[in-house]
This record gives structure tokens, C-alpha cells and sequence, in this order.
């Protein structure tokens, strides 16, 4: 890993093979679930060999998501707690999308939107596991009634639906937001980057560094 | 049937075939006061359908099997109730597939062509297209498909949808021995009913009903009923599909295709009007750094 005065580390190796595996999975389950969900979409499962096998791997791949996202989760949990602060990014969003981030409070290591969508995804991501547990055939729907699998199927189209919308604005998120792809798939961002996006956090860890 | 008989098929939204004259809608007719609980009908079915269930458990009653399954697509349900004279009722109630005319199963199911609808009102099964995901039984309101442990895949009552197209009864009411049983165009089976009712309530059966429940668009199975609906256990008074299936697979497909379309569109609009959010000072930076 570059370790030079330039760049900073921003995510592990470790840290970067959880989210991409957590990725891979999550584009895996919006195909098989939107060929599922909407007859429209259903065309996408022969992505999947079928629509058998799209109903048969669907749930497994979700099994490997939830567990890796875990990880991701606890990691991250600290970092994500809202603090009054954030209140005030989230005031000046319409500077934000306009790229004038200066006139907003400068965030810590994630800003008030990233911590939104983080909780977004525990929320939804709890919720799509329950409720795919309830429609899980043939191994554990047959343990509900079926006034439970409707809700559970709603749920989890609801569910799916919001975190969908959510990872659409994280993915564009990080192409808008130069700097942000190289920093999962290197680890690193640039000082310029961590001091204009993560200026709370910049300071933090330029505090810590050797000779600072 | 052929291909040009279905009118109906489930995750389609374009038109079904429709060059053909209407055809008159069937339907069978259960009269409950006439059946002696033979299980006949059950025979019948297995016998034409060439299935073979694996015996079960007796749990104490006569009904055997104890519930459907992918190989028993009818089940007498015996019920004993006390009647308002006192005297011991014995209900018993062919259960299986409505053929509902607004199915839940065919409003349920996700995968093209699995579930059908034919001209003269049967609902079918196409397991070959089947993915066993059972959203069939999710949507329906009688509880009644059933998903093959082996196959996975969902299978019900077809109505013997063979026979009934090359102008056969369906086998359980060939073989039902009491007349119980009846099969013909819905409205002579709604005219017959009518004779029926009208003797039971002469016999004292002021409950006695048709069952064609309309929350469902009415049903091509009716049942005379001697007693109230709420008597016969699994049978609901007033079925419709659920609130929440009807969300589920009504508005919520196209609002969320529409909003994920447009929170897409809008990204990419935002890139080519706004622009990146690039590192302003990178270049200062640097020098400083230097």
C-alpha cells in the first residue's frame, strides 16, 4: 500500500474486500429480486439460469451479504453516529449538490448522507433478512402463516425498493464525488480529498501522524 | 384446451387472444347436504391425475389426508358441530381448488404463462414454467396450492381441465355416487342450486346458501351450503385477495420501477449540469507540500 506524504489510508485491504463482496452480492440480489418482484424485470433471471434458479439462489446470496455486511457494520458503527453537526450538513444540502461543500460544517470520516444511507442499510437490510426468512421456500415459509407471508412480502419489496433507491445515490455518489472509487479499490485518497470532503477527519488523523 | 382458449396468464400485461366467441364458464357444484363422505371424489382424482400420496397420520378425525398436498388436490374435511335443535351435525366439506374468476394465485405468481386462465373459467397450473417460489399460495385466499417437496414445484385442482376439453365432466364428479356432486355451464349449476336451496329451506335449513363468494369475482367451485359459511372450517365468509397482495402486486411495481428510473436519470443529469465534485486545491496542496 502507497504510504507516501500525499496519500491517506482510508480503507484496508480487509475493509475493501468486505465492501466489494457485500457489492457483488447486493447487485446479484437486486437482479434475481427485481426479476421476481416486477414480471417486467423477469427477463433477468436467466442472468441466473432461470427462474427457478433465480428463486433458489436469491436467498443464499442474501445469506452472504447479511454476513458479510455484519462485518461492515460493527466496523463502521462508530463512525456513523449522528451528531448535531450533521444536522447542519444536512441543512445546507442544496450547497452541497451544487459543490459548494465549503459553506457546510466540514464532516468527519463519513458525512451526514453517508451516515443516513449506513443506517439505511442496517434498517433495510434487517428487515429484507426477517422478512426473507418468512418467505424462504421450501426451508422456513412452511413454519408461517399466511397472513405473515403478506407482510413479509411487502416488507421485503418495500425494503428492497428504499435500499435500491439508497445504494443508487451511493453508487452515483462516488463517481460525483471524485476520488471516491479510487479510495475502495486503493485504500487511499489524497490530502487534498480528505481535507475538502472529510475536513473534520483530515484533522483528526493529521493530528496522529509521526512529526505532526 | 388449447393455447387460443387462455384468457388469463399470470406476470403478462399484454392481451390474451380474444378472436373467439365468449364461451359459456363452467362450474362445479358441491352440495354439502347431499354428500355422504365417501371420499369417492378423492379416488376419482387420485385415479385420473395418476397421483399417489404417501400415507399419512390419522389425527383423529376422518380427514384423510389431513390437509392438501401436491398430491392430494381434493380433501374431505369432516366437522362435527353441535346443531341449533341440539342434535350432532356432521359437516363435511370437499375442500380444493375455487377456480376463483379474480384468482389470487394467478395475481401472485411472477413467472409468465405459470398460472392460466382459461376461456371457460378453469385456473391452471403450467409447472413447467412454475419456479416454485409459492407466491401462489401468498396470493390465494383459500390457502390451496401446494409446493412439491421433491419437484418444488406448486400444483392444485385443475378442474380436469383435460377432460372438461373434450366435453367430459371433471373425474370427481363422474365418480361422486349421490349427485352430490354436479358439472355444467355456471349458470344451469346456479339454476340447479336454486331448486336445492329452496328444498333444504323447506326442510327447515333457513342458513342454507350458494356459495359464489363476489369478493372474488365469484367462483366456478360452488358449494350449497346448508349451514353458515363461518361453520366449515378453512372456509372464509367473504374471501377476497388480501389488501396487502394487491399492493404488493399492484401499485408498488410501477411506482418503484418509476422512482428507481428517475433517481437514475436524475444522477446522471446532475453529472452532466453540475458536474464532479473534484479536489479544488489539490494544486496548492502540493506546492505547500513541496
Amino acid at each position: 500500500m502507497r504510504k507516501d506524504r500525499d496519500s491517506v489510508v482510508r480503507y484496508s485491504a480487509g475493509d475493501r474486500f468486505v465492501h466489494w463482496t457485500v457489492a457483488l452480492a447486493f447487485v446479484l440480489l437486486a437482479l434475481s429480486g427485481l426479476a421476481l418482484f416486477q414480471p417486467g424485470y423477469f427477463y433477468l433471471s436467466e442472468l441466473f439460469g432461470g427462474g427457478t434458479w433465480s428463486r433458489i439462489l436469491h436467498p443464499f446470496i442474501g445469506i452472504v451479504l447479511v454476513l458479510f455486511f455484519a462485518q461492515m457494520a460493527v466496523r463502521m458503527w462508530r463512525w456513523n453516529r449522528l451528531t448535531p453537526n450533521d444536522g447542519k450538513w444536512l441543512a445546507g444540502i442544496r450547497d452541497v449538490v451544487v459543490n459548494r461543500e465549503d459553506r457546510v460544517p466540514a464532516p468527519g470520516r463519513y458525512n451526514a448522507g453517508q451516515k443516513l444511507l449506513f443506517w439505511t442499510m442496517v434498517t433495510t437490510i434487517a428487515l429484507l433478512l426477517l422478512s426473507g426468512f418468512v418467505i424462504w421456500r421450501p426451508w422456513f415459509a412452511p413454519y408461517f402463516s399466511p397472513e405473515l407471508w403478506r407482510v413479509a412480502v411487502v416488507v421485503h419489496a418495500v425494503a428492497a425498493f428504499v435500499i435500491i433507491a439508497g445504494i443508487i445515490v451511493h453508487i452515483y455518489a462516488s463517481i460525483w464525488t471524485v476520488g471516491s472509487i479510487p479510495a475502495m479499490v486503493r485504500g487511499t485518497v489524497s490530502r487534498g480529498w480528505a481535507r475538502q470532503h472529510h475536513g473534520a477527519w483530515y484533522d483528526e488523523i493529521s493530528k496522529k501522524e509521526p512529526g505532526a | 384446451m388449447a393455447a387460443i382458449d387462455i384468457i388469463r396468464r399470470s406476470a403478462t400485461s399484454t392481451a390474451p387472444p380474444q378472436v373467439q366467441q365468449a364461451e359459456p364458464s363452467v362450474a362445479k357444484l358441491i352440495d354439502i347436504s347431499k354428500c355422504i363422505g365417501c371420499k369417492a371424489c378423492q379416488a376419482a382424482c387420485m385415479e385420473w391425475n395418476d397421483l399417489r400420496d404417501a400415507i399419512g397420520t390419522c389425527d383423529g378425525t376422518l380427514n384423510n389426508p389431513t390437509d392438501l398436498t401436491s398430491k392430494s388436490w381434493t380433501v374431505m374435511r369432516f366437522t362435527e358441530v353441535e346443531s341449533s335443535t341440539g342434535m350432532l351435525d356432521w359437516l363435511i366439506r370437499k375442500d380444493g381448488c375455487m377456480h376463483c374468476e379474480d384468482p389470487g394465485c394467478l395475481k401472485a405468481c411472477p413467472s409468465p404463462g405459470a398460472v392460466l386462465q382459461y376461456r371457460n373459467g378453469i385456473v391452471d397450473f403450467d409447472e413447467s414454467k412454475c419456479i416454485g417460489c409459492g407466491y401462489c399460495i401468498t396470493g390465494c385466499p383459500f390457502n390451496v396450492p401446494r409446493l412439491d417437496a421433491v419437484d418444488g414445484k406448486a400444483y392444485k385442482c385443475t378442474l380436469c381441465v383435460d377432460r372438461v376439453g373434450v366435453g367430459l365432466e371433471p373425474a370427481c364428479v363422474k365418480a361422486c355416487p349421490t349427485g352430490a356432486l354436479m358439472f355444467g355451464t355456471k349458470t344451469d349449476m346456479r339454476h340447479e342450486a336454486e331448486g336445492r336451496l329452496t328444498d333444504l329451506k323447506r326442510r327447515g335449513f333457513a342458513d342454507a346458501s350458494l356459495y359464489d363468494p363476489p369478493g372474488v369475482g365469484g367462483t366456478h367451485v360452488m358449494y350449497v351450503l346448508p349451514q353458515k359459511a363461518e361453520m366449515y372450517p378453512g372456509l372464509p365468509p367473504n374471501p377476497s385477495i388480501d389488501p396487502l397482495v394487491n399492493f404488493w402486486k399492484g401499485v408498488t411495481k410501477p411506482l418503484m420501477s418509476a422512482v428507481l428510473g428517475l433517481a437514475a436519470l436524475t444522477a446522471f443529469f446532475h453529472y452532466v449540469t453540475v458536474g464532479p465534485n473534484d479536489v479544488k486545491n489539490e494544486d496548492d496542496e502540493e506546492k505547500r507540500d513541496a
